[in-house]
């Protein structure tokens, strides 16, 4: 059985001017060892459906799924006590910015051993070592003695190695890492990217990539499923999908990269992301799309078979043959 | 070859940090001998992590600030107190966050104008509608855009709006700080493209800030890469990516993600961070990251050397 199972899930927020779908019709299954990219760009939706999934969304949304399930849990049905028992213990997240997740007020040994406590009543001492070796675990040089420092006396990338360590804690069986790289430099980067994956590998839990860096995808990720506007327009995995993209919208992502260029000019795609008020009544990516005929913008595209990596598309590009017939 | 339109001659800015009552003062050694050469119509790239003074170098070349040593000569004229006014107009910025650098409460129109009454005053208020239209068209907006105000734009088309602003006293320098890394990957290829079309038609300098090596290898023709304030090489584009002298520039190279997954190649690990600007450590700066790193490192500091691939390393490749 696979450890997340969600299928057609959909996020409304209630706002002043009407409602408005962030997520649309979302599906992600993911078993244990998986290192999942989901790659979009913002406002794509793609951290919401997994604070949706945490139940960590404001009253403002409405959530409506045919299944969500995780470990055997219901999470539809699940009663707010019992989802704390699994948010942050078997299912934890590390956000995107770490200078602004952590709380300002406590040491960061007592953030990290908050979650030790409550999850698995460790008494002091066992939390103390447990806490020691985490930061140990994470690269967090002169462990002791930082475990009793402020957030703002550490670097944004020691911060973030303490996420991660937070994130840990418990031994997750998934882990989400929404843009875990983004407020750092390079360096830094490519030393948190090689420690999240080196922690997968230890301990094979579920790693769950958001992320808008094509760089970073292709280096960590073995599946990538490619979101826009709130709906996932393709899954496949990730050497296919950089040499033969199905969707439009994948092929023009990926034609913009700066380092693909061949001339001065590059590729771009005209437009923007649809608002609120500016939804396409067809294919969502249509107004944008260079190949969009009248059916497009008319009516919406059928989700594609796993041979052409689910593409959300009337005219899947990159098909051959026999995947057609 | 012709005349650069700026000439930085070992630039250095320091700022104090107050101890306090009873601490001593300290002082930041934001950025440290930093000399290059632009000439119009091409693009000089400065990479390097946070805190290696790139915004520094933004803040003294568009004189916002003044350097606490060094000099620069824009255009033929030293930058000073006294030609300050007069080099304004050709010098401007555009900011990395478009939704922080322009006014809310001012339309679009204003926006633009507003450098041209500043610097212009004589300039009568139909003449400068009259521009601000034009360039509205220039930098891929609609004149019918004049009337709106920045929240009704997206942040391509608020990077745009800065741009334009950037332009109206037709600069022949523009600092651009890190211009394209707050936007989407398929805004940011749009912004990048003005950017060419702008520099071909009008002759543009441009000194691009920058952390992403993706597309500065796109973007530019020259690169500085800055480590803790001072520059440890500077080379033509082609050059620095082929083949990198210093130890930085090839870490920072080989830690930058290439978006291509059959590509599994060699990283350079560098272990622990970049070192306060406080206290930069006595001879090579980056020598505590370093894995090529001897005693000289440690206690002698280098220079750079000469020719037109420079670096400044002990043992250079």
């Amino acid at each position: 059985m696979s450890l997340l199972e969600v299928r057609n899930l959909s996020v409304d927020f209630a706002t002043t001017s009407g409602s408005f779908r962030a997520v649309d019709g979302f599906d992600l299954t993911l078993n244990p060892g998986d290192i999942t990219a989901i790659v979009g760009e913002s406002g794509s939706g793609k951290s919401v459906a997994f604070l949706a999934m945490m139940g960590l969304l404001p009253w403002t949304a409405t959530i409506t799924s045919d299944a969500m399930t995780f470990d055997g849990h219901d999470l539809r049905a699940i009663s707010p006590r019992e989802r704390r028992k699994i948010v942050g213990k078997d299912m934890s997240m590390i956000f995107q910015e770490p200078m602004t997740s952590l709380n300002p007020c406590y040491t960061v040994g007592f953030q990290i051993k908050e979650a030790l406590r409550i999850h698995l009543g460790m008494d002091r001492k066992a939390r103390h070592a447990r806490a020691v070796e985490l930061f140990e675990q994470v690269g967090i040089p002169a462990a002791e003695t930082r475990l009793s420092a402020f957030p703002h006396q550490m670097s944004g990338g020691m911060n973030q190695r303490v996420m991660i360590a937070m994130a840990i804690a418990c031994k997750p069986k998934m882990l989400i890492a929404d843009e875990p790289t983004t407020a750092l430099d390079v360096t830094i980067q490519a030393q948190i990217l090689e420690l999240l994956k080196s922690l997968q590998e230890e301990t094979g839990m579920a790693l769950v990539l958001i992320t808008h860096d094509m760089g970073v995808v292709a280096e960590t990720a073995q599946q990538v499923s490619v979101q826009y506007a709130g709906q996932k327009c393709e899954q496949q995995e990730v050497t296919a999908l950089f040499s033969r993209p199905h969707h439009p919208y994948t092929a023009a992502l990926l034609a913009a990269l700066p380092e693909r260029a061949t001339t001065k000019h590059l590729p771009t795609i005209p437009g923007v992301v649809p608002g609120q008020f500016d939804r396409p009544k067809g294919c969502l990516f249509s107004p944008r799309c260079s190949i969009a005929t009248d059916l497009c913008g008319t009516t919406p595209p059928p989700v594609g078979g796993p041979e052409i990596g689910f593409a959300r598309c009337h005219f899947p590009i990159n098909v051959t043959a026999e995947q057609s017939a | 070859m012709s005349e650069p339109v700026l000439v930085a001659e070992n630039l250095t800015q320091e700022y104090v940090l107050k101890g306090g009552l009873f601490g001593q003062d300290r002082i930041v050694r934001a950025l440290t001998g930093a000399s290059f050469a632009l000439e119009p119509g091409k693009t000089l790239a400065v990479v390097g992590e946070s805190g290696c003074g790139k915004s520094t170098l933004a803040r003294v070349i568009t004189m916002i600030e003044e350097p606490v040593a060094g000099s620069f000569v824009l255009d033929g004229t030293p930058a000073g107190p006294d030609t300050l006014a007069a080099l304004r107009t050709t010098v401007q910025i555009v900011f990395q966050d478009p939704f922080g650098s322009l006014n809310p409460r001012q339309r679009c129109g204003q926006i633009l104008e507003e450098p041209l009454i500043i610097n212009a005053p004589e300039m009568p208020a139909a003449e400068r509608t009259r521009r601000a239209r034009e360039m509205l068209t220039l930098v891929g907006l609609r004149p019918e855009h004049y009337d709106r105000y920045p929240h009704m734009f997206s942040g391509g088309q608020r990077q745009r709006i800065a741009v334009g602003r950037a332009l109206m006293l037709e600069p022949k320098v523009l600092v651009l700080d890190e211009p394209v890394s707050a936007l989407d990957l398929s805004i940011q290829s749009q912004i990048l493209n003005l950017l060419v079309d702008l520099q071909e038609r009008l002759g543009l300098a441009y000194l691009f800030i920058s952390h992403d090596l993706s597309v500065v290898k796109h973007i530019a023709d020259d690169v500085i890469v800055m480590y803790l304030g001072r520059p440890v090489e500077i080379a033509p584009k082609a050059d620095l990516f082929d083949h990198q002298r210093h130890p930085y520039t090839k870490a920072l190279l080989s830690a930058t993600p290439m978006a291509d997954p059959t590509l599994r190649k060699q990283r350079i690990k560098l272990v622990g961070e970049l070192p306060s600007p406080v206290n930069i450590p006595d001879g090579c700066p980056f020598a505590p990251r370093c894995w090529k790193a001897e005693a000289r490192c440690r206690t002698e500091r280098p220079e750079l050397d000469q020719g037109t691939h420079r670096a400044a390393c002990h043992f250079p490749e």
